[in-house]
């Protein structure tokens, strides 16, 4: 079995799905003989033909519009947003529409659609190339958002969000695309949707992240292993709807959470997993207030000062001592 | 059956590739001599700093950054026919529009190397930055010229989209609007053949792109892109036009992307290198070089030092732009809003914080 980056494995679901499912389509800009911009899709088109992999015109609302309307008909439609900073166009299909179907036509149609995009900052690109705008997907009505962050999960979740009746919004970490190998088998397996993953266990804090957040908070967890302090990290994974009992269970545990999220703080994914915490038992577990180590609530500035926005070691390895010393 | 309205698109060229005046009609700039050797002289300059850009990129000292190789007759026919108070929204390849309305080179330079002071550029206040998201900033040229228009300003925009851009719903909106509106506004289409790897036949069922115009009520024309005299006239016409209250104007403008997309694109990829090849067989500069030569307008001598200019001037920019000190960690929250709000302010002092301590 060869080791294959977390780009490769999307490419990898995607072919699977191609070659074992005729409703599967892919649609997006520079998708078919290019690859797309990121190789996400590369030797697809050559592979499957130009029918499955259709290389559209610029025109995202035009993608979205149609994608919806192919999943109405059966299709499984998998477009592709070229970043997310250009996913805006294709807001108004997403909530208008594939989020209502079902609902509006009392399960008479429904969407089972993906749409993906390559998401977050660090990789030195221009304006537009770097927001980690999730939540705003998080908050509408009849949409998944999952969010993988290793090969594996890469593979096994975008397998589920195509197979899966329903619109999901799939948002890949690229600053992490071609970060990390791993061994990952073209099975056909997906793994659940609606679930965290336990990527660390531990008994002072419980870390809770998605996405490429995940590296800087696993490498925060070997150094505050250092210091004798034992963090559980969770990875949210599908961030809408949120998986909050094994956070629950985690907190139970632990009595402490820091939140870290790329994305500004404001009424990001992080407010909502406090939220829950402070709405439910789960604030009876916690002896501490609970963290958030977030972006600033700025707009993402350009490459010169993007990591001085984005959540470091040391801002996680801050929060979680001063979490700790709350007795 | 009555036919109740029908088409044709004009294709305008006055130098072939040969460098010959063709056709009878040449407008005045083609016999302006002075004025078309500055134009050229620009021309050359872009196309140096160009290939430095891409060098400083190879080389880890600027981000991605998009050529705008083969492109330098539309690029500087339209900031010639501008005038200072027109607008000018572009996409993000225009450098040689730019230029002639005062932006810096080094101003390029810092834009394609992540800092937000790149935009804050020399050259018309009034002028629109980069544009990312495409399409979206033909709808504020629309904006910008219905403001004109509101105010009873002798005023023109001028707003540039691609072959591929051209699919999208806002450059489409913009169009119909400067139709509804009567706007004083000049759409320019750069069909340069491709849309990173989608070629122009994918983009649209339409013999050309500039009958587009014609569906939103506009006078729509074809012009050679790499033909600077026919870019100049044409722009020039639709610019008057625009600026004395008779609507707006798309020009499709036939040229070709000589480079990769941008740094970050592979073209050998997705395109033959034999249409590349050809391509340049009618690339804008020699053709312009060709024709002054031929008029004894211009030498070899002289072409030799102003490519000497040009380097000088371009390593005078690179050294402006790699000698500008970082950004200021607290620049992110500075420039928000009017004024800091409480939450950003406190933000700001744990920025400065960690940056003190980090
Ligand atoms: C709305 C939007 N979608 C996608 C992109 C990514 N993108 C940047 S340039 C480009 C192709 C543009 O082609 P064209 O309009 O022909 O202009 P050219 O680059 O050839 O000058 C794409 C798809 C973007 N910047 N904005
Ligand atoms: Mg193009």
């Amino acid at each position: 079995m060869a080791k294959i980056t977390l780009v490769e494995a999307v490419t990898m679901a995607l072919a699977h799905e191609l070659e074992h499912d005729p409703d599967v389509v892919i649609l997006g800009e520079d998708v078919g003989i290019n690859g797309g911009v990121f190789r996400a899709t590369a030797g697809l088109a050559q592979r499957f033909g130009e029918d499955r992999v259709i290389d559209t015109p610029l025109a995202e609302t035009m993608i979205a519009g149609m994608t919806v309307g192919m999943a109405t008909q059966g299709m499984k439609p998998v477009a592709e947003a070229q970043f997310m900073g250009f996913i805006y166009p294709m807001v108004d299909h997403v909530i208008s529409h594939a989020g209502r179907f079902r609902n509006r036509t009392r399960g008479r149609m429904h969407c089972p659609l993906v749409i993906r995009a390559p998401y977050g900052g660090g990789i030195h690109a221009p304006e537009h190339h770097s927001e980690s705008t999730e939540a705003m997907f998080a908050h509408m009505p009849g949409v998944r958002v999952v969010i993988p962050s290793s090969p594996s999960r890469a593979y096994g979740l975008l397998l589920a969000a195509i197979r899966n009746p329903d619109p999901v919004i799939f948002l890949e970490p690229k600053r992490i695309y071609r970060l990390h190998k791993e061994e990952v088998e073209d099975d056909g397996e997906e793994l659940p949707l609606d679930m965290c993953f336990v990527l660390r266990e531990g008994k002072d804090v419980t870390l809770v992240t998605w996405g490429a957040m995940t590296k800087e908070t696993l490498e925060a967890t070997d150094k505050l292993a250092e210091q004798g302090i034992s963090a559980e990290v969770i990875d949210v994974a599908t961030i809408s709807p949120l998986d909050m009992d094994t956070i629950y269970e985690s907190v139970a545990k632990t009595g402490r959470c820091v939140i870290v999220q790329e994305a500004p703080k404001n009424c990001g994914v992080g407010a909502e997993i406090a939220a829950n915490l402070a709405d439910s038992q789960g604030l009876y577990s916690l002896q501490a207030p609970v963290k958030r180590v977030a972006g600033y609530d700025t707009v993402m500035p350009l490459f010169r000062l993007e990591k001085k926005y984005m959540p470091s070691v040391d801002r996680i390895i801050k929060a979680v001592n001063e979490t700790l010393e709350v007795s | 059956m009555t036919t109740v309205a029908s088409f044709s698109i004009d294709y305008v060229q006055h130098l072939s590739p040969e460098g010959q005046l063709v056709g009878d009609k040449a407008p005045p700039i083609a016999t302006d001599f002075e004025q078309l050797k500055k134009l050229y002289e620009l021309m050359v300059l872009t196309r140096v700093f160009d290939a430095k850009a891409i060098a400083l990129q190879r080389t880890g000292k600027l981000g991605t950054y998009a050529s705008s190789l083969g492109h330098e007759a539309v690029h500087v026919g339209m900031g010639a026919a501008m005038k200072y108070e027109d607008v000018f929204a572009p996409m993000y390849r225009e450098y040689g529009t730019q230029f002639y309305r005062g932006v810096k080179m080094s101003e390029v330079l810092l834009y394609w190397g992540g800092d937000e002071r790149g935009s804050n550029f020399s050259g018309p206040k009034h002028d629109f930055p980069w544009c990312v998201p495409i399409a979206t900033q033909n709808l504020h040229a629309a904006g910008a010229a219905m403001t004109f228009k509101l105010r009873g300003q002798e005023r023109a925009a001028v707003t540039v989209i691609g072959d591929g851009g051209s699919s999208k719903g806002d450059f489409l909106e913009a169009i119909n609007a400067a139709g509804a509106f009567k706007l004083p506004l000049v759409l320019v289409i750069v069909n340069n053949q491709w849309a990173i790897s989608v070629p122009r036949k994918k983009q649209s069922g339409g013999q050309t792109l500039a009958q587009k115009g014609i569906a939103a009520g506009l006078p729509s024309i074809q012009v050679d892109g790499n033909d600077l005299i026919a870019v100049h006239a044409v722009m020039d016409e639709a610019l008057k036009r625009a600026r004395s209250g008779g609507g707006a104007t798309v020009v499709e403008a036939i040229t070709y992307r000589l480079s990769d997309h941008t740094t970050a694109d592979d073209a050998s990829r997705y395109r033959p290198q034999e249409e590349v090849e050809n391509a340049r067989r009618f690339e804008p500069i020699s053709r312009l070089r060709k024709y002054l030569m031929s008029n004894n307008q211009w030498s070899a001598q002289q072409e030799n030092q102003l490519l000497k200019d040009c380097a000088a001037k371009v390593d005078a920019a690179v050294e402006e732009y790699l000698s500008t000190p970082k950004p200021a960690v607290t620049d992110m929250f500075d420039y928000m809003f009017a004024e800091l709000p409480h939450d950003l302010a406190e933000q700001r002092q744990y920025a400065l914080e960690m940056e003190n301590n980090g």
